[in-house]
């Protein structure tokens, strides 16, 4: 189970009205390398993989979903006050006809997500690799969303998670060396 | 020594429905452990390699395998 603290993980500052970057933005809650998709992705897999990383499957994907309510904080202050002309001339029309303000699981280009973003091979090997990549592009998109994005205070917390993604791309390496050491070997068949 | 087979043993409830499986097993195959390939490894025969699937039996990982340590 889950205790909830009623704050964010690292504070959430927006400068502009800008419902544009929202739209970057969404990529981050609902898209393919989102964290939606990540904290999914490790608190499924945790299940079948060897006792000894089930902890770090468990800690990263529940930081996944702070991660995700910061994204979600953000989004959300980037359009609530936006007219529906300016939704429009955002790229948001279409989200405006259909969800007005509120915030929906899709990626930049408004597909909704799909569990197809996700996989669980359950081979431990190929579950972390997987991980690692899944790290490296939510890196990589958060660096293309800094690019797109003139507002310093938004900048400020993006470039929070984006090193969040780095440390936890470190720890699922760290959890594939822990599986490749020679340990409780089966003695006898 | 290098094995490519790794076992764990996953908690098991008293109250789990069903038979125990007490050791589970994962494949750890050679290219983990090699990084960037050293020169002059030494090589199967031609028809061996063929066989095999790679020119180098430092890679060659059979599966399952062949003396049944990764049975379930």
């Amino acid at each position: 189970m889950w205790y909830y603290e009623k704050k964010l993980q690292y504070p959430v500052r927006v400068s502009s009205c800008n419902p544009q970057l929202a739209k970057y933005l969404i990529e981050q809650y609902g898209g393919a390398d989102g964290e939606l998709s990540a904290a999914l992705r490790y608190l499924n897999q945790r299940y079948t993989i060897p006792d000894k990383v089930v902890g770090l499957l468990t800690d990263i994907g529940t930081e996944e979903f702070a991660h995700l309510e910061m994204i979600a904080t953000m989004v959300y202050k980037l359009t609530k006050d936006a007219t529906p002309e300016q939704m429009k001339a955002a790229g948001l029309g279409a989200h405006y006809a259909n969800h007005e303000h509120a915030l929906y699981y899709e990626n930049a280009a408004g597909s909704a997500w799909t569990a197809t973003y996700i996989a669980a091979k359950g081979d431990p090997i190929a579950d972390l690799y997987e991980d690692i990549a899944a790290e490296e592009k939510a890196r990589a998109t958060y660096q293309w969303i800094i690019n797109l994005s003139d507002d310093p205070d938004l900048n400020d917390g993006l470039k929070y998670l984006r090193e969040r993604e780095i440390i936890h791309s470190q720890r699922f390496r760290e959890a594939v060396e822990i599986l490749k050491e020679e340990r409780d070997r089966k003695i006898f068949f | 020594m290098f094995t490519q087979v790794k076992y764990y043993q996953p908690y098991n409830s008293p109250h789990d429905p069903c038979p125990p499986i007490r050791v589970k097993s994962y494949q750890t195959p050679p290219q983990l452990y090699i990084g960037f390939q050293p020169q002059n490894l030494q090589q199967f025969s031609p028809k061996q390699a063929l066989y095999c699937g790679t020119l180098w039996p430092a890679f060659y990982s059979p599966y399952p395998n062949p003396d049944g340590s990764d049975d379930k």
